[in-house]
């Protein structure tokens, strides 16, 4: 009954012949919420960076929707499909005020002559206040977002997604360096995000995962080890395996 | 709050304009040369020069300051928007040269005549140059295009931060040397001098100095506005994003190359712009303009003044300027040392420059004051813990 947004099938990607990826595929449906946990090094940021145009894999099917190829088009022009990304480390324009930082973020026109001529029209006002409200920022939009703690930086790159107004955001470890009532916070918004838009996100923190989690992905040198609920995944033999280390790393293929 | 920032601006705005277009060239005009007020030819004149540096410190500083892209090859396109203007100045002098020819001296010299006999010895691309709105258009053409040029190419590859630099000063001497060399046809190392007139005044009369001082105010007000617009359009906030984080922007749907390109243009203009009316004021123009120095002394009159705003630059090439005048007078040998020394005090101690001055010493005093206030306040709460564990022991 969903329709398919996101598929990944046989990708490959080396970096200097170290396999990141290798035969990698991934299914992500409309309006889906989805986790991808995995050891460090597992290929879990070189996944995003291939999806939004940052990396090119070397071989592989990346498609988008029906049938857009996702692997000949670069950053920009995936993002104005409608794929939005928010780092690890939460990267806002630090000098901008927090409702300009928004404002650059808001769907429209991305041209140079369009940001020119461009004024702030009073829906666009409005729908920054309504982002604000959304990520817990509201009355901070004359802040300058450097002087935000840590996890409202987190909070306002999530909401510079939202203006976007994307179909799929990937958001990558969103609760790094929160504390748990943030963590629980952030838990909940991007819960409710879920319908609307289909939302991919990294982490770590298995608390965090629980309370998040639909479908879980595990990734392991940069291959599907399974998928399942949080507790199938984490009764799942092979990944206890994969987690507790029994020094079997890099015999898996 | 905003508001009568933006009034205090105007006013500020009105008075240079008042002083720079009205009350300077008038004095120099009006007032008896026994006067103490009066400005003499010879301080219009080099005035007017710093008023053309200040014009290309604006467009190095809508690079670095606002955009994070440090050129060190500004002097390129200050070079080229003076050599369009003094290829026309050139033709101007008609026969009034040493050799008493059609064309001008060095083509005499260099024969040029039996390399080019269809045009009597002016190499083609010379012959528009009659004109002097052909003069104009390549005042303004030439930079943009080899800025689009070396800007596409460089953006498009994604090269950044101190490649970039090293790329555009790499540009401009590579620039330098072609221009050095006889057959270029732009006079080689001596370049292009002797100017007599232009739009038939006479250069050398104080009422052309005059003029030129009064054009170069009026371009830098302009050159200062376009600025002053351009920040604060959306592009501007875009511009600044790419300078704290241009990932952000890339995966934030924006073709920063295109932006970057667009500033690097506007920037080359300007210092088009700027060149070309600095070459009548010094009466030459040669390759020495492209060195690689040269360049890197305009960022230094941005980082001494105060990069990423606007008053800061002009104020930077003006207060260089005038400290240079004065030096390499004074003690000629220490001059660079003076710069150097100048730059690295500026760095390490005063990051906003000058226009950042008044703010830093204010936040000095601050702290100062708040210090004084806490350590009375400060001690009650100390004192009887001290006391309780002394009476503990």
């Amino acid at each position: 009954m969903a329709h398919l947004i996101l598929k990944l099938e046989g990708v490959n990607k080396a970096f200097d012949g170290y396999k990141a990826i290798t035969d990698l595929n991934f299914y992500l449906d409309e309006g889906e919420l989805r986790v991808i946990i995995g050891p460090n090094g597992a290929g879990k940021s070189t996944m995003m960076d291939i999806i939004t145009g940052r990396t090119r894999p070397d071989s592989g099917i990346v498609e988008y929707g029906r049938d857009t190829d996702l692997t000949r088009l670069n950053e920009y022009q995936i993002n104005r499909l409608g794929i939005g990304r928010k780092f690890q480390t939460p990267s806002v324009y630090s000098e901008h005020t927090v409702f300009e930082n928004l404002w650059l973020s808001l769907e429209g026109p991305r041209g140079v002559w369009a940001t020119l001529f461009s004024r702030l029209r009073a829906e666009q006002r409005e729908r920054i206040e309504a982002v604000l409200a959304t990520v817990g920022l509201q009355g901070k939009g004359d802040w300058k977002a450097g002087a935000l703690s840590h996890g409202q930086k987190q909070w306002l790159e999530i909401g510079m997604l939202l203006a976007q107004n994307p179909k799929v955001l990937l958001v990558d470890e969103p609760a790094a360096g929160m504390t748990d009532e943030e963590t629980a916070k952030t838990g909940e918004l991007l819960v409710s995000l879920a319908g609307r838009h289909s939302v991919v996100v990294i982490e770590h923190d298995m608390v965090f995962v629980r309370q998040i989690a639909r479908k879980v992905t595990v990734l392991h040198q940069g291959h599907v080890l399974c998928e399942g609920s949080v507790d199938d995944v984490q009764n799942n033999e092979k990944v206890i395996e994969v987690y507790l280390g029994r020094k079997k790393r890099g015999e898996h293929t | 709050m905003g508001r009568t920032i933006k009034l205090r601006e105007q006013w500020i705005l009105a008075l240079v304009a008042f002083v720079g277009i009205g009350v300077v060239p008038a004095l120099n005009a009006w007032v008896p040369a026994d006067s103490l007020f009066h400005i003499s030819d010879f301080r219009i004149n080099l005035w007017g020069k710093y008023v053309c540096y200040a014009v290309l410190a604006l467009g190095v500083n809508l690079l670095w300051g606002y955009t994070g892209l440090l050129s060190l090859g500004q002097c390129l396109f200050f070079s080229l928007g003076g050599y369009a203007l003094g290829m026309h100045l050139m033709l101007k002098i008609g026969r009034l040269g040493q050799y008493k020819a059609d064309i001008p001296d060095f083509m005499v010299f260099l024969e040029f005549d039996k390399r080019y006999p269809a045009t009597g010895g002016l190499p083609p691309h010379w012959v528009p140059f009659h004109y002097i709105g052909v003069a104009l258009i390549a005042v303004v053409v030439v930079p943009a295009v080899v800025a689009y040029l070396f800007g596409w190419l460089a953006f498009r590859s994604r090269i950044k931060g101190v490649y970039f630099s090293i790329l555009s000063q790499a540009l401009t001497y590579a620039s330098m040397l072609m221009f050095f060399r006889n057959d270029f046809t732009f006079g080689g190392n001596n370049g292009l001098t002797d100017f007599k007139f232009l739009l038939g005044f006479d250069l050398n009369q104080p009422a052309t100095k005059r003029g030129l001082f009064i054009a170069s105010m009026l371009l830098l007000l302009s050159v200062y506005l376009v600025c002053r617009w351009l920040t604060g359009t959306k592009f501007g906030l875009v511009q600044r994003a790419i300078r704290d984080g241009e990932n952000r922007v890339l995966f934030s749907g924006y073709a920063t190359a295109d932006f970057k390109l667009f500033v690097f243009v506007l920037a080359a203009v300007i210092a088009g712009l700027g060149g070309a009316l600095f070459v009548p004021q010094v009466g030459i123009i040669n390759p020495s303009e492209m060195a690689p120095d040269k360049s890197l002394e305009a960022v230094v009159w941005c980082a001494v003044g105060g990069r990423g705003s606007l008053v800061g630059p002009i104020l930077g090439a003006i207060c260089v300027n005038a400290l240079k005048s004065y030096a390499t007078r004074a003690f000629a040998e220490q001059w660079l040392y003076i710069l150097g020394g100048l730059f690295i005090v500026v760095v390490l101690f005063m990051p906003r420059g000058l226009v950042g001055l008044p703010d830093q010493i204010k936040a000095i005093w601050r702290t100062r004051l708040a210090s004084r206030r806490v350590t009375p306040s400060d001690e009650p709460s100390v004192m009887p813990s001290k006391a309780a564990t002394r009476t503990d022991e």
